[in-house]
């Protein structure tokens, strides 16, 4: 167990090391030239030489990943800007934004916490309505609620992000007037109180949960078929147990083994931002930082948006193996 | 069905009425295709200490019977029909919670594939104990110990260590041998096996028909074996029955089966069983065609399109009618078929025995 994880958590340091030599070769194949936008609206060549030099874009790519690479491993970072006026950038450094000057490392930990909470409700309903459903779902199969409730999957699954958002904020908003408009765009629960923290979280978490919720329902559904035909279902049925313990010791255990991997990779990814989402709720969290920083061409912010979901997905797997082998006695993790 | 169920299960002894009989069951099954009839009447009586072999092929209607018996249909589509008499209660028409109290306490089962009838998430022990404590009132240590000393009884190595195990790391004879632990767990008077061997070797098939029978000695258990295999019925049962499609066609004592069949399909059967002392150039014969669709039965007799002694009937027509199942002799020994039973008898002694 130990030197599995040992194994595992090496392969996801090459995985990483893999992903941002590929980001950052990528970057520079498009015909974007950050200089450019640094050097603002009074451009000549003469600025653009100076930003250049500070920036290094004058020496070899090569050199120019060495650099990035060295903020990520030393221990104590690295400097940034021209002579003269050099500053220490503390590990981690993801660099300095081309369009703001502002670490990039201080703009993720700050948008950070709006997409944990975003991921991190949306989760708990979707993983709760979705089971709930594709159970009843499954025990009803062929009745009227099955039937309801494989119709409202695929109305969930086939219902876009951007319009259910939009028609959520628009009701409830807008027209009923139900929830108050926002007045920020990143709301700390110990800073606003619940309250305005629920207020600020419900319909975002609700768009993003709908889509999920409705592919955890189908799943749930068609595992928990499948499992309730399981010859073990009828030994528990002939042992004499209550129809709840066979359905939820016997049947729901064995069922949910594949929803707690798809859940594990669902969160994990959700954790490094949810762009649409974030987007119609102008939510400062990862997901708009990351649109911001592609629409900006601007490297650093980049990197590290793409870097720091990364770790979030492979970890994610990392975890959800693990979470199998606990879960499923057959599983050895070698 | 009209009999009320609210008899308790104790109050038949000594009634002189039989321990299990099973009047005119019938199992269907409504489908899209059509009404699916997997049993078809089924009677027979089993008392306390006895063992019932009941043989057929694939889709005979032997495993659909023993789940009717223990009410494993009620809550599906099957519409199950006639009666179930267990110990003086009936079981058609007792309700879910009513017969739950039964299963596993009073009526037991070994399934046939031990590895997919236990669940692959619990420990072996403890789906021993939940067997004995769904049923008694008593704390998990009595439980456990009552589990650990089944397990020892049905000869399995370290009882106490591989209570821990996970079925999947049993082998199937002893994975089968803890299904059987996990039926007696509760001392149950009738015993169903479903085909309790078939996914066993011949050495550890031996172990376990013979495991079976040390335990029906000691908790003098009704058995009703369910089996493709003649050979286990030989060894195990006093009675058989023989099934072909959803309906009894021979039954008697083992013995009247073995070496007076009257029935063509059961003289396939005993035809078909591979023999080491014959011969190397003989051919295994098998029975011609495949078994009937349970939807669409055929005309008369079910086993007429694959019976080769048609041309030996008088004064019926296989294709008319469904021959009745009639007595035999003095022995209880029935059989469906129109070829008259002289001429049955002279057909088995010169045509089949010399071949067998």
């Amino acid at each position: 167990m130990g030197r599995y994880l040992i194994r595992r958590l090496l392969q996801t340091v090459v995985i990483l090391w893999v992903i941002s030599a590929i980001t950052f070769f990528l970057f520079w194949i498009t015909p974007a030239n950050p200089a450019l936008l640094i050097c603002g609206k009074n451009c000549n060549t003469e600025t653009i030489a100076t930003v250049n030099a500070t920036f290094g874009f004058d020496d070899p790519l090569i050199v120019q990943y060495g650099t990035y690479m060295k903020g990520l491993v030393s221990p104590t970072g690295r400097d940034i800007g021209s002579e003269g006026s050099e500053r220490n950038c503390a590990w981690p450094c993801f660099g300095e934004s081309y369009q703001n000057g502002i670490p990039v490392w201080d703009s993720i930990s700050d948008a950070f916490p709006a997409t944990f909470w975003l991921a991190i409700g949306a989760a708990t309903i979707w993983l709760f309505f979705g089971v709930m459903l594709g159970l009843l779902a499954a025990l009803r199969k062929g009745k009227a609620l099955d039937k309801l409730s494989v119709g409202l999957a695929l109305f969930g699954v086939s219902f876009p992000t951007i319009v259910f958002g939009y028609l959520l904020l628009f009701l409830f908003i807008v027209k009923l007037k139900w929830i108050p408009f926002p007045d920020t765009a990143n709301a700390a629960l110990f800073e606003v109180g619940p309250v305005k923290w629920l207020q600020f979280y419900i319909l975002p978490w609700i768009t993003l949960a709908l889509v999920f919720a409705a592919l955890y329902t189908r799943l749930t559904r068609a595992n928990m078929i499948d499992t309730m035909n399981e010859d073990y279902i009828r030994t528990a049925r002939a042992k004499g147990l209550g129809e709840g313990t066979v359905i939820f010791k016997h049947g729901l255990r064995s069922a949910l083994t594949p929803i707690v991997t798809i859940f594990g990779l669902d969160l994990g990814g959700l954790l490094g931002g949810a762009v649409i989402t974030e987007q119609i709720f102008s939510i400062t969290g990862l997901g708009k930082f990351a649109i911001d920083s592609v629409l900006g061409n601007d490297l650093p912010a980049i990197m590290g948006v793409v870097l720091f979901a990364a770790i979030f997905i492979v970890l994610a797997n990392v975890v959800v193996d693990v979470l199998y082998a606990v879960i499923d006695p057959r599983v050895r993790l070698s | 069905m009209t009999e009320s169920v609210t008899t308790t299960a104790s109050t038949s002894a000594g009634t002189g009425k039989p321990f299990l009989e099973l009047k005119n069951l019938q199992v269907h099954f409504p489908t899209d295709d059509g009404l699916v009839k997997a049993v078809n009447g089924l009677s027979f009586t089993l008392e306390r200490g006895k063992t019932l072999g009941i043989v057929g092929e694939s889709g005979s209607g032997k495993s659909v019977s023993s789940l009717a018996i223990m009410g494993l249909h009620k809550g599906s589509r099957a519409k199950v029909g006639g009666e179930i008499w267990l110990d003086g209660a009936e079981l058609v028409g007792m309700s879910v919670p009513e017969i739950r109290r039964l299963r596993g306490q009073q009526v037991a089962m070994i399934f046939q594939d031990p590895l997919s009838a236990m669940h692959p998430f619990y420990r072996v022990g403890d789906q021993l104990v939940e067997a004995y404590r769904v049923h008694n009132e008593v704390p998990k240590s009595v439980a456990r110990k009552r589990a650990i000393d089944l397990l020892d009884r049905v000869g399995i190595p370290s009882p106490d260590k591989r209570f821990f195990d996970y079925p999947h790391q049993f082998s199937g004879g002893m994975r089968q041998r803890a299904m059987i632990a996990m039926a007696l767990m509760c001392d149950p008077q009738l015993l169903i096996a479903d085909e309790p061997t078939t996914a066993l070797d011949v050495t550890v098939q031996a172990q376990i028909l013979d495991l079976m029978m040390d335990l029906q000695k000691e908790f003098n258990s009704a058995i009703v074996i369910i089996t493709h295999d003649l050979g286990v019925v030989a060894q195990m049962a006093q009675d058989v029955v023989v099934m072909y499609g959803g309906r009894v066609v021979e039954a008697g004592p083992v013995r009247e089966i073995f070496y007076r069949p009257e029935m063509p399909y059961t003289w396939g059967l005993l035809g078909s069983i591979p023999r080491v002392n014959r011969g190397g150039d003989h051919r295994l014969k098998s029975i011609r065609g495949t078994p009937p669709s349970l939807i669409n039965l055929p005309k008369g007799c079910p086993f007429q399109p694959r019976c080769d002694y048609q041309q030996h009937v008088e004064g019926h027509s296989c294709t008319g009618e469904v021959p009745d199942l009639l007595q035999i002799g003095t022995e209880d020994h029935r059989v469906r078929c129109h070829i008259e039973t002289g001429q049955r008898k002279k057909l088995f002694t010169e045509q089949i025995k010399p071949n067998l």
